[in-house]
């Protein structure tokens, strides 16, 4: 470990080549609090996201006109603005109008939602309009015959629902799903705007004390761009393993 | 009544089914949409109204007042997202072109670019170019002196590069590999191929992804705020703090830039999906 | 004969001057037919004529807009009908067969069994299996429907609803999308369930077919049954004009 650190520290004195977050140790612990603090918004606007997408699926399907017609104009106006904007909105707008409750250890007055939360409420929602259209789309896409055929077997709703309708969307929607996660993942950095110190805001703090702006950015890059494609790359595995020979393809 | 019609498949419900995409029922939607935004607007305007104490103006005088620098800012925006367009795509084509190389290691390379590029965050390339291309260049004598917006845009058209190569890429090879073969039977050789015959077949199925990409390009642009660009966010935030920092004006002020990006952007997204609607029924 | 058990069988299905309407057509005009226990009917007639309405009216999928269905003696145009009941014992099988794409042969026909029916899942096992070897797909227990011809899946819809241990089997022109080859297999084992006793009621254009298998005869056009008998009596000597130039164009 000490040599390691030592080949790093090496490389900057013959190079100029400087990562300090090899062999500096408090650089590196803000490094992976940044990079925990990233994979951590992802995997929690992900899942938020998904589940706005079915609530909003479901409620496109709804009886009631006003409810479909709030459905759209969700969707339309997430779709349709800036989520750079949407957060500043929700983080100073919103955040500003929400009451003010007291801390539990402090009994300071602190605000209802701390930057991290809002920036995850803004981009779940940004995604999860994306996500209600997906589904949508893949629930569209299961032929209304074969729900006549559970229908006419003694499926109810709910089964035919969960049986048949459910895993036939989520096959057909699947390849535009992860394209949207990974864009989601790729758009949580939008988050350093709010100053949530995540994995670009944490490198941003290395190069303003160490002026290595070049080594520390090239290094976000590739963390990020490693991060999407191992998401992609377990997409096409999920894929692959629920692929039902036949269905799908051509037909 | 009607629903029953539709839920059991009937010839007259599938029809009815068939007409309302683009029956009046679908115009009434978009303009409930638009709509809604106007008023969720409003409301946030009018509670900055409302808590606008004496003395200080209220948010909509705030708005009206500064909406012709506010709205120039706009227009830079629209400038930039013009810009890295081009010069994405200018970029992208040849990329996109590469990727269906005969070369193996040129195919290779394109489409590790491509990926790696469309693979990145925005704001990050955002910051790379900001941050890394110096101020000034100096070229056989000549200075040249580069301003942050032309970093910006740089930043931005890295990204279109990317897109617009896999859409291309995309496009290419959804042509039949007949057309290859009967053209190369008429003596075309590889760049005449795809110059004349394929490429143009491909415009229809690459315009609704670029438009797509062009829209979502629009609203990044806001991300230059970030690395200081005085574009509409930035000139927002300048004008909060003319205005003394008052919380009240931050709903309003942003909701002016939502509905102006909305305003902007939602009717592009209509066409697009009315071309791609189109395009689709045709095959 | 043939005319005679008809009148004398107690009826499973009697139908009483029933009309639907979608919107502002008229599919079915005053339709009355009865089917005794073990009977196979056969209706004919033009495209268009309402035939798949009557099936889909007698097993619930269709509300009707007037008149009475009873099955086994319970009416189907009741609001507070169980569907569930009904369907259980009417099975129907689609012309598109209308399988479940994510499902092998065998899960395909256990799966009402034991979601609906929530029978034992061994035995439901047991049971399949003979199904599909009684429809010769012995082999084909774990293909997808997409790995499985026509005729094969058309077998498999077969079997599906036959593993509902149904009372009445609604057949709806299954034969329509297949090539004559594999037509002939699914006709077989048409054959082989009504020489079994049975009760079928089938929507079908193969004449020949409906000449050997039929007990009865009926012809509709535009919604109305024009007339109806023992299969020689209307194949051969067809009273009626609109008959008369049906049969001409089809055979």
């Amino acid at each position: 470990m000490e040599a390691f650190a030592d080949w790093f520290r090496w490389l900057y004195e013959v190079t100029g080549i400087n990562l300090t977050y090899f062999y500096d140790p408090f650089d590196r612990a803000r490094m992976l609090r940044g990079l925990l603090l990233t994979l951590w918004m992802a995997g929690v606007t992900i899942a938020l996201s998904i589940v706005v997408g079915l609530i909003g699926a479901w409620l496109q399907g709804s009886r009631f006109r006003w409810l479909r017609l709030a459905v759209d104009g969700f969707i339309s106006l997430f779709r349709n603005t800036p989520p750079l904007v949407q957060i500043y909105f929700f983080y100073f707008g919103l955040g500003y109008m929400l009451p003010r409750v007291p801390d539990v250890s402090s009994g300071q007055l602190e605000p209802l939602l701390s930057n991290v939360q809002w920036a995850i409420v803004s981009l779940s929602l940004f995604a999860g309009a994306f996500n209600i259209e997906i589904f949508r789309s893949g629930i569209e896409a299961v032929s209304r015959s074969t729900v006549e055929a559970a229908e006419s077997l003694g499926f109810s709703r709910w089964q035919t629902y969960r049986d048949v309708v459910l895993p036939l969307a989520i096959r057909t929607c699947l390849p535009a799903l992860s394209n949207n996660l990974v864009n989601l993942i790729k758009t949580t950095n939008l988050a350093y705007a709010i100053a949530v110190p995540e994995l670009m805001y944490a490198a941003k703090q290395i190069w303003a004390d160490t002026t290595n702006v070049p080594e520390m950015m090239i290094t976000v890059l590739v963390i990020y761009v490693a991060i999407a494609t191992l998401f992609a790359w377990g997409m096409t595995r999920l894929e692959r393993w629920l692929k039902v020979p036949g269905f799908g393809t051509g037909a | 009544m009607a629903r029953t019609h539709a839920e059991t498949g009937s010839p007259a419900g599938a029809a009815a089914f068939l007409l309302v995409p683009n029956g009046p029922l679908r115009a009434g939607i978009d303009a409930r949409a638009v709509i809604a935004v106007a008023l969720v607007f409003l409301a946030s305007t009018a509670v900055g109204a409302a808590t606008a104490t004496e003395g200080t103006r209220s948010a909509l005088e705030v708005i009206w007042t500064w909406s012709p620098l506010l709205l120039w800012g706009f227009l830079f925006n629209l400038f930039i997202s013009a810009a890295a367009m081009l010069i994405g795509t200018a970029a992208g084509v040849p990329l996109g072109v590469l990727q269906t190389s005969d070369l193996g290691p040129v195919r290779w390379l394109a489409w590790l670019v491509t990926q790696f590029f469309r693979n990145s965050p925005w704001l990050v390339l955002l910051f790379l170019c900001v941050f890394l291309i110096p101020y000034r260049f100096t070229v056989l004598g000549y200075t040249v002196l580069l301003p942050d917006w032309s970093k910006a845009i740089l930043g931005f058209a890295l990204p279109v590069m990317a897109n617009v190569s896999e859409i291309v890429r995309g496009a290419i090879q959804s042509v039949p590999t007949g057309q290859w073969e009967s053209s190369a039977s008429l003596g075309f050789n590889r760049r005449q191929t795809l110059a004349q015959i394929i490429l143009p077949q491909c415009y229809k199925r690459m315009l609704p992804p670029w438009m797509n990409l062009y829209s979502l390009i629009t609203m990044s642009t806001v991300n230059a705020s970030v690395v200081g660009v005085s574009e509409m966010i930035t000139l927002t935030n300048e004008v909060l703090a003319a205005e003394g920092s008052r919380p009240a004006l931050l709903a309003p002020l942003y909701g002016f830039a939502l509905v102006c990006f909305f305003l902007y952007c939602y009717p592009i997204a209509r066409w697009t999906q009315a071309l791609e609607r189109r395009f689709n029924v045709r095959g | 004969m043939r005319s005679v058990t008809h009148a004398l069988g107690a009826p499973i299905v009697l139908l009483k001057h029933v009309c639907k309407r979608f919107g502002d057509v008229e599919v079915l005009k005053d339709i009355s037919l009865e089917v005794a226990k073990g009977e196979t009917i056969c209706i004919i007639g033009p495209s268009g004529s309402g035939k798949s309405t009557i099936l889909r009216c007698i097993n619930g999928l269709v509300p009707v807009t007037s008149g009475s269905i009873k099955v086994d003696g319970v009416e189907v145009n009741d609001p507070k009908l169980d569907t569930l009941a009904l369907r259980r014992k009417v099975g129907i099988v689609f012309q598109q067969y209308n399988l479940f794409p994510h499902k092998t042969a065998l899960q395909n026909v256990m799966m009402a069994p034991v979601t609906v029916l929530k029978q034992d899942k061994a035995e439901v096992e047991a049971r399949a299996l003979k199904l599909l070897d009684k429809v010769r797909l012995a082999g084909k227990e774990s293909s997808y429907p997409g790995e499985l011809s026509g005729g094969q899946q058309q077998r498999v819809a077969i079997a599906r609803s036959l593993a509902m241990n149904p009372l009445l089997m609604l057949f709806d022109e299954v034969t329509a999308a297949l090539d004559p080859e594999t037509k002939k297999e699914v006709l077989v084992t048409i054959r082989e369930l009504a020489a079994e006793g049975m009760t079928c009621i089938l929507v079908t254009h193969e004449m020949s077919f409906a000449r050997e298998v039929a007990d009865h005869v009926y012809f509709t056009d535009a919604g109305v049954i024009v007339e109806h008998g023992a299969p020689d009596e209307i194949l051969q000597h067809p009273k009626e004009p609109r008959t008369r130039a049906f049969l001409e164009q089809v055979l």
